[in-house]
């Protein structure tokens, strides 16, 4: 579609295109609505009109079809957002995970009519269990912080647990360690835990700080939550120290498993010596990520934690599948979401892992790798600055814009925008804090080659850019839907909601 | 190689401009002992080798086949109606579909105004002045409701909730769950037992001195189906100093007074499970979550939240906003640690509103009452069924039976029937009473013809007798 004719409905909201008096819907009962209210009390029905949009099928469809034109996404642009790879989602996950006999299963169906489901979630509990070296997973967490909230409240449990069998021996265990470049999620978990926060800092080669993590370390560690390979795109090398220093002491290890895909069918998290670990399937596996979600967040636990796990969970024995829940496991958690958490999801994760296989799952991170490393050679032969050029980077690596935002005045969020003018998605930007002007990039394994050299070139106009007309930067971008928003305004002036104020 | 466009030359090109010999030389910084050996058991033997998309195909339409497409009646939060044929062909689009967070705004304007539309529709049906972008799932949402208001009645200070027994018990559970670790306590109100509806009473009673308390969950319509007393329940809760919660289903907005509107100020918080309005039953998920509150509120809302704003020339667009509140910003002082949310199913929310309208919705919710209220009437023929709870219900009711509720639905299975949930399964921790046994809870939707409403209610009670007759006989033959 034109810019132009995108531009002409840019404010059309689907609100404006309402009328009260169209009835255009074949898609309701025809019933007289007066009539079934009569079964109503009258004090508890609503007296103000609902004010929902009175629009054609044809109308509804066309206006939701052109917003989603004016989305980048996967299937239309190169989508190299550091932390969240964005790689091919494939169709077919889609097209099976929607089959009328899944869509339409109750989650409380008697379990003789939910065997085909439930083999499924089954087969994915062992396969993740396989590829992460752990001794039971849950598939239960909706998202990745789910899955770190489940994965922090097993260690308190399990403290708690161990305090009650052992009261005069047991420390009172009030703190989880946090590096400095870990994600937003890990710190917000463990409070909501009810846990205090200690941050550790990391060193100029992107590994923990070795010394700082063992000043801070004390009976009171409850735990240690890390990301590896980190969140700065690099392996954590000393991990089996981190992880006896951490056990020595009584903590427990959490494995935060955004960034699984660098290391799938290389290194289980289970033999770094992690306790417990989350996998985002909707990064490692594939599953969509929608706009937003839904994700999942399944977690993996070593033995220890074993009792702890959030319910329900499928078994198995001869009579077939059968659902695990508190009465099995008493210590557990409990539940996390109503059921059985993004079930549609788990099964697209599912489908993924049937179509690769392990020999396809080590493909993945050889790839993933092979492209990140490619991109960030090529990116230092064009003398962009790298943040630890000394490293190999796993999938993906940290880019820093310093020198030219000193040079040109010209900063990574204008980079990022420029890029959005030539057809790329910005890589994650300002993420970790630690590294200034930083772009956090991550190209994954389904990008060609042809690809990744598209995007160097790209990358290198636009410095050119930058240092003969700068404002071609920081004006971006121009070629989208809309020019840069002031998000200032947006909160001061909150416009939340179209009916606010209007009725 | 599946997804893998890469060519050998390419492959060896690419080393060659990295400096590397192979592949795996890539992977020589982690150490060597941690590495995997595909050749030993411990490698990756329990994953299969990968499969053709035909192949796997055909192994995931067996197994869909298995589980078949039953003629459905349980609700209990997981409701089944009509999906508009063109409302997942719109929401799948590859657009949308594969789109991440809007992050970069003037990239993600599709998905930013389908938020905004998402929070105004949902604003409107609760007459809330804010939405946020969406929760997890209803349960999780619950949590996050319960969470928000100790955080915004500090008037109170209060930790402790009132947890009427007719929210969900699964609802109950996932709360507990979510905030136990921060001290807040959940007290149970127990239910009046010929109505099925918070006992006020009790609730009075459990305010001993005149503890004050956070907030009060009213549940509309409740658990059993019932109805509360929506209005005399906010109005006592407002006048101790609680705030109230209002945890509802988003098709009987169209008929049932919202929570903005509840007593003479309003619930503060709504919050709820969106997956009746256009997501498929799909064994409980992927489903949404909503929350909604005061304007007053809004800061202390989890989540994302999405803004209309301008841009540099004057023109309206949307962006993610008040971010000072999330966990990328705020870290440990976050309101809340999600991240990712159920973007994809607030899309379906959107399309599924916009496509039925008032009109539609209405006309929806109607139609459920109405084959409700069928249903009743075709059980009631029977003496041995009969209605603990009364029939002033929405679109679900509780029956008593006089034989077991776990062979019934074990038979109904056979003939491809989901006839209900099972509540004397559902004793959670907590649970106050054991007047449960032998009831089951049944839900009707527009989704059901006559016919099927007939042949339901005549199998459930020939079930029934058949296995009361049974179970008669053999207590005289023992
Ligand atoms: C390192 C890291 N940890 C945790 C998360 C949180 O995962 P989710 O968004 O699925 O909740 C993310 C994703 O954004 C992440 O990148």
């Amino acid at each position: 579609m034109s810019k132009r004719i995108i531009e002409q409905n840019a404010e059309t909201l689907i609100f404006e295109l309402s009328d009260q008096n169209r009835r255009s819907s074949s898609l309701a009962p025809d019933i007289d609505v007066n009539d079934a209210c009569n079964n109503l009390p009258e004090h508890l029905q609503r007296k103000k009109k609902l004010q929902l949009p009175q629009v054609g099928e044809l109308q509804v469809v066309r206006h939701y079809t052109r917003l989603s034109q004016k989305n980048f996404s996967i299937d239309t642009h190169f989508y190299p957002l550091g932390s969240c790879t964005m790689k091919y989602n494939p169709r077919v996950c889609n097209t099976l995970a929607q089959l009328p006999g899944f869509t339409a299963r109750h989650p409380m169906a008697h379990s003789s009519m939910s065997q085909g489901v439930m083999s499924c979630l089954f087969d994915l509990q062992t396969l993740l269990m396989e590829a992460t070296g752990m001794k039971q997973v849950s598939l239960t967490p909706m998202a990745g912080a789910q899955g770190e909230f489940a994965g922090i409240a097993m260690i308190r449990a399990y403290h708690d647990h161990n305090k009650e069998l052992q009261p005069d021996k047991e420390p009172e265990r009030s703190e989880i360690i946090v590096p400095d470049a870990a994600h937003g999620t890990n710190p917000a978990t463990a409070v909501m835990c009810g846990y205090k926060v200690k941050e550790i800092p990391t060193n100029d080669q992107g590994d923990i700080d070795i010394d700082a993590l063992e000043k801070i370390i004390g009976p009171q560690t409850a735990g240690i939550m890390l990301t590896n390979p980190s969140t700065l795109g690099v392996f954590e090398r000393k991990i089996k120290l981190i992880a006896d220093m951490i056990h020595k002491a009584g903590g427990l290890l959490y494995y935060d498993g955004a960034n699984l895909n660098a290391i799938l069918g290389k290194v289980k998290p289970g033999d770094m010596g992690f306790d417990v670990i989350h996998m985002n399937l909707h990064k490692t596996f594939s599953t969509p990520h929608g706009g937003g979600g839904p994700g999942s967040g399944p977690i993996g636990v070593s033995e220890r934690l074993q009792p702890f796990v959030p319910v329900p969970i499928v078994g198995h024995n001869e009579q077939g599948y059968y659902w695990i829940t508190e009465k099995e496991l008493p210590l557990s958690i409990g539940r996390l979401s109503a059921w059985m958490g993004n079930v549609g999801i788990l099964l697209r994760a599912y489908i993924y892992a049937l179509l690769l296989g392990r020999n396809g799952m080590v493909r993945v991170a050889d790839f993933a790798t092979l492209n990140a490393n490619y991109l960030l050679k090529r990116l230092m032969a064009a003398n962009f600055e790298m943040a630890f050029p000394e490293r190999r980077a796993s999938h993906e690596f940290i880019l820093t814009l310093r020198k030219e935002a000193k040079e040109y005045g010209t900063t990574a969020m204008d980079f990022a925008k420029r890029l959005l003018d030539y057809g790329y998605h910005a890589p994650t930007t300002y993420f970790p804090l630690l590294v200034p002007e930083c772009f956090l990039i991550e190209p994954t394994e389904t990008e060609s080659r042809d690809d990744l050299d598209a995007f160097v070139e790209t990358l290198i106009k636009i410095r050119d850019e930058a240092e003969q007309s700068p404002n071609l930067l920081k004006d971006a971008p121009f070629e989208l839907p809309v020019r840069r928003l002031d998000d200032v305004k947006a909160a001061r002036e909150l416009d939340l909601n179209f009916y606010y104020s209007k009725c | 190689m599946p997804y893998i466009p890469h060519t050998p030359n390419e492959v060896e090109e690419m080393l060659r401009v990295i400096g590397a010999e192979s592949i795996d030389d890539l992977f020589d910084e982690i150490p060597q002992e941690l590495r995997i050996d595909l050749e030993k058991s411990t490698g990756l033997n329990a994953i299969p080798l990968g499969k053709s998309e035909m192949a796997v195909q055909r192994q995931l339409s067996e197994k869909a086949m298995l589980d078949g497409t039953p003629l459905c009646f349980a609700g209990g939060g997981a409701y089944e109606h009509h999906i508009p044929a063109a409302l997942w062909e719109v929401a799948t689009r590859g657009e949308f579909y594969s789109a991440y967070t809007p992050y970069q705004a003037e990239a993600s304007q599709g998905t930013l105004q389908v938020i905004y539309e998402f929070q105004s529709m949902i604003a409107n049906l609760t007459a809330m002045d804010v939405s946020n972008a969406s929760l997890y799932d209803g349960a999780s949402g619950l949590a996050e409701a319960v969470l928000m208001a100790v955080r915004a009645n500090r008037k109170a200070k209060s930790k402790r909730i009132l947890m009427p027994e007719s929210v969900s018990p699964v609802y109950r559970q996932v709360v507990e769950t979510i905030v136990k670790n921060q001290g807040i306590t959940l007290e149970l109100i127990a239910i009046d037992q010929t109505t099925g509806t918070i006992n006020q009473e009790h609730a009075q009673q459990q305010l001993h001195n005149d503890e004050t308390f956070a907030a009060l969950v009213i549940p509309q319509p409740n658990y059993f189906g019932s109805l509360e007393e929506v209005h005399q329940l906010t109005d006592w809760a407002h006048k101790q100093g609680g705030l109230v919660i209002a945890q509802v289903n988003p098709t009987a907005l169209a008929l049932l007074e919202a929570p903005g509107n509840w007593g003479e100020n309003g619930a503060d918080i709504a919050v709820g499970e969106a997956q009746p309005l256009g997501i498929p039953l799909s064994s409980g998920g992927p489903y949404i979550g909503f929350i909604a509150c005061k304007q007053k509120l809004v800061r202390q809302l989890p989540g994302r939240i999405v803004g209309r704003t301008v841009d540099l020339d004057d023109k309206p667009g949307f962006t993610l906003t008040l971010q000072a509140r999330e966990q990328h910003i705020r870290r440990s002082k976050a309101t809340s640690n999600i991240c990712t949310n159920q973007g994809l199913m607030a899309t379906a929310v959107t399309l599924y509103l916009s496509f039925l309208g008032t009109d539609g919705l209405q006309k929806v919710a109607a139609s459920c009452v109405a084959n409700t209220q069928k249903l009743i009437t075709l059980l009631e023929k029977s003496p041995e069924i009969k209605f603990p709870f009364g029939k002033t219900v929405f679109h679900e009711f509780v029956v008593q039976l006089d034989v077991s509720v776990d062979s019934v639905l074990e038979r109904l299975a056979e003939e491809d029937i989901v006839g209900g949930i099972n509540l004397s399964a559902q004793q959670v921790a907590g649970q106050s009473v054991d007047a449960n046994k032998n009831q089951l809870l049944i839900c009707v939707t527009e989704t059901k013809t006559e016919e099927e409403l007939r042949f339901f209610s005549e199998t459930l009670i020939a079930i029934c007798s058949e296995i009361s007759s049974l179970s008669n006989s053999e207590g005289e033959l023992s």
